[in-house]
């Protein structure tokens, strides 16, 4: 039987619909707008100034705390301002407009298509390259890589995981990426292990990506340290937490870091950035990105420049369907609803998922019936009706003691839901303002 | 069989006593003293208990006003003046007078004049609205209009008004008890100073963008341009982060500013309606000297807010 988390989850369809479109390059765009922030933590300053000439892979904006990442120019051209622009939240957000001017690149970029196999550097400067590129988790969760390598004091890393689980529905652009890049990912996975200074990588793949775990397989074979682990159907598998547990079988406590059981995990396309980082010098600046929906004409995986609106990616995959009723930054269980093509792909961009109006539309809410479905899909064992009733009547520290803070916001009470509460909305609400009490308490 | 009768009670009567000795030792011991006046000032509020004080209930509030033995930071707004001079009364020092407040919503940003960009179906709550993205229109500080303030009134006094999306208050029944104030995320309502017969002059805006995208979201969004702040002769009006503020202490209520806003961002309310000739201006306004220089477009703005 295929290995898996074993508490709640839900199989949701998987209309993974551009599974099989080969990644295309999206031309340039004329204007990019690329934000500082397009992490977690402290956003990045910036160093540039309007009327600044930048080429491709330059540093535009200088990490500015350990929690943070470097923000390098996706096009060569021109810089028109320094301001805010779109932010899918709704609030504008500070960042670099640049007119595109052709396609200059840094020097220091290794534009060459072959494969670059031999580990040269240390542990510490791979570390240091990664950082420089400004590599985040290219998963969603843009949590900067360098200090996800680097584990607290008296904790030591003994696996790597790689997270090729991708089990968001219709999102495939990781699933493409194990398939054209197995090499690659495969060095990227030893450059990992290396920085980490641990001797054992598994690599784990949902069952519905046959060929990719065959491929890696094959590729993979030669490096009997790197072990691929076909796992059963299942979201939110790819939660780190989720995928711990699946792979390994560890459990992390409540509020701890997978750093605790001895295990890190980094996603498909991060694991590919930091092959590119290393090994070809080239920056975080450009990522792949779905583009897919039932009624769109051609959902496609396209390589796009950070910076780039949305719109230019709907438009080069058929044109905003008719019948749209939802543009989704992210995919359809975690991803938000952005409410402006002009908002530009970040590094946390995975895919962007075109919902047709009938299927957009959330059906009336009805009063619970306590049916404990909600709690029997909770992949963190939690109790999301009574979380979202606490949080409603705001019982803070109620919330706190169900352990609100555990929730990953994976939406699986929502979505399984039979009387359409909006369970998730108010557990999210809840988990801001207890977050902020405990940062608070700690002050 | 009497001899059973007579001990039973005896013995009863002997332990009944006992207990009542022991008891009143006790009580005498674990005695605890509560003043009296913290009764009679609970007898004298009003007994709503909505926290509009700072503290838990109305026992609470009595038994911070007899512990501190001052009234410097206590007041019940729903009470007022009246209660608190009972209050006062009760503890035998003087009450310190406050002016009535009443609970304002800044922001004017009806479906006409903020179209909508997008359509919210999330739950119907105004804190989680503000905890997704920046709300359904162009505007990022303005009404998300899922009625938390309404929710959070326990005097029935904030309504939403259907037409315009926008809630309105009842100045009647609003007791400036705070509760709103504190459930809206985006701090558009106010406690001001409740002018004679209710009337009332507001920046009816929250909106700190630049000018040109302040009014590209909203066509009566105050875009900072300090016109009101020159006309104003009594320095109530202040400008900080491209947003007009009307200190509602210092204000004399003489509607000067609200003539010369080029958006109709600064609302009259309960205003007589201005007459263009300058004989009929003077009564309209009694106490304070009128602005002379009424044009057309005040009129339609007057018309307007007063709609609204």
């Amino acid at each position: 039987m295929l290995k898996s988390f074993q508490i709640g989850g839900v199989h949701p369809a998987e209309n993974k619909l551009s599974a099989q479109k080969a990644i295309e390059v999206l031309p340039l765009p004329k204007t990019v707008f690329i934000p500082v922030g397009q992490h977690i933590g402290a956003p990045a300053e910036s160093i540039v100034q309007k009327g600044d000439q930048v080429k491709v892979g330059q540093l535009i904006a200088k990490s500015s705390g350990f929690v943070s990442a470097n923000i390098h120019s996706s096009v060569s051209g021109k810089v028109t301002k320094v301001e805010t622009g779109p932010d899918t939240s709704g609030y504008p957000k500070k960042g670099v407009y640049i007119d595109v001017e052709d396609d200059v690149w840094d020097e220091k970029i290794d534009r060459s298509p072959e494969l670059n196999a031999e580990i040269t550097l240390d542990a510490t400067a791979i570390l240091a390259k990664i950082q420089d590129a400004g590599i985040v988790g290219l998963g969603g969760a843009t949590f900067p890589t360098h200090v996800k390598l680097v584990p607290p004091k008296g904790m030591k890393a003994d696996v790597l995981l790689i997270n090729g689980v991708e089990c968001e529905p219709y999102l495939t652009s990781d699933h493409r990426m194990m398939l054209e890049h197995t090499e690659e990912l495969i060095v990227g996975v030893q450059l990992l292990m290396k920085a980490l200074n641990v001797n054992r990588a598994a690599i784990g793949i949902e069952n519905n990506k046959r060929d990719a775990i065959s491929k890696i397989i094959k590729t993979a074979y030669r490096h009997t340290n790197i072990s691929v682990v076909p796992l059963k159907v299942k979201y939110p598998q790819g939660g780190e937490k989720q995928l711990i547990k699946a792979v390994t079988g560890r459990e992390i406590a409540s509020g701890a870091l997978p750093i605790s059981v001895g295990a890190v995990v980094t996603n498909i396309a991060t694991t590919f950035a930091v092959y590119e980082a290393v090994q070809k010098n080239k920056p975080l600046f450009e990522r792949v990105v779905t583009v897919t929906g039932k009624s769109l004409a051609n959902p496609s995986n396209f390589k796009v420049r950070i910076g780039t609106s949305i719109g230019e990616l709907i438009n080069a995959a058929g044109g905003l369907p008719e019948n749209c009723g939802k543009i989704i930054n992210g995919g359809p269980m975690m991803g938000k609803a952005v409410t402006n093509t002009e908002i530009p792909v970040t590094k946390g961009t995975s895919g962007i998922v075109m919902m047709p109006e009938t299927e957009a539309k959330r059906g009336e809410t009805m009063p619970c019936i306590r049916c404990s479905r909600c709690v029997s899909v909770c992949p963190m064992g939690l109790e999301p009706f009574l979380l979202m009733t606490v949080s409603e009547k705001q019982i803070w520290d109620r919330a706190e003691y169900e352990r609100v803070m555990d929730c990953i916001e994976c939406g699986s009470c929502s979505y399984t839901c039979p009387a359409n509460r909006p369970l998730l909305d108010y557990i999210r609400l809840g988990k801001g303002k207890v977050g902020a009490l405990i940062r608070t308490r700690k002050n | 069989m009497s001899t059973i009768i007579i001990y039973t009670i005896l013995t009863l009567s002997i332990i009944g006593v006992l207990s009542a000795i022991i008891l009143y030792f006790v009580a005498q011991k674990f005695k605890v003293y509560e003043d009296p006046r913290i009764d009679l000032v609970e007898a004298a509020l009003p007994g709503a208990n909505c926290g509009g004080c700072g503290y838990a209930g109305c026992r609470a509030f009595a038994d911070a006003c007899v512990g501190k033995g001052e009234l410097a930071d206590l007041f019940c707004p729903v009470g007022g003046n009246e209660t608190m001079s009972g209050v006062a009364g009760i503890l035998g020092i003087e009450a310190i007078k406050k002016d009535p407040r009443v609970a304002v919503v800044r922001c004017n940003g009806t479906c006409e004049h903020r179209p909508k960009t997008n359509i919210f179906d999330g739950a119907m709550s105004c804190a989680v609205a503000a905890s997704l993205y920046a709300g359904d229109t162009g505007c990022q500080y303005g009404c998300l209009g899922c009625g938390d303030c309404v929710t959070a009134c326990d005097f029935d006094a904030i309504h939403m008004n259907p037409v315009t999306g926008l809630p309105e208050v009842d100045d009647e029944k609003c007791v400036a008890c705070g509760a709103c104030v504190k459930a809206c995320p985006k701090t558009l309502i106010e406690l001001r100073k409740k002018g004679p017969k209710d009337r009332k002059i507001f920046v009816s805006c929250r909106n700190m963008d630049k000018g040109g995208v302040a009014r590209k979201s909203c066509s009566v969004a105050c875009i900072g341009c300090s016109k009101c702040e020159k006309e104003c002769k009594y320095d109530a009006i202040t400008i900080a982060n491209n947003l007009a503020y009307i200190d509602s202490d210092k204000c004399k209520l003489c509607r000067k500013c609200v003539s010369v806003c080029p958006t109709n961002a600064i609302i009259e309310l309960n205003f007589p309606p201005r007459k263009i000739t300058v004989s009929d201006e003077t009564t309209a306004a009694p106490a304070k000297p009128v602005a002379k220089t009424t044009e057309q477009p005040t009129a339609e703005a007057k018309a307007e807010s007063s709609e609204n």
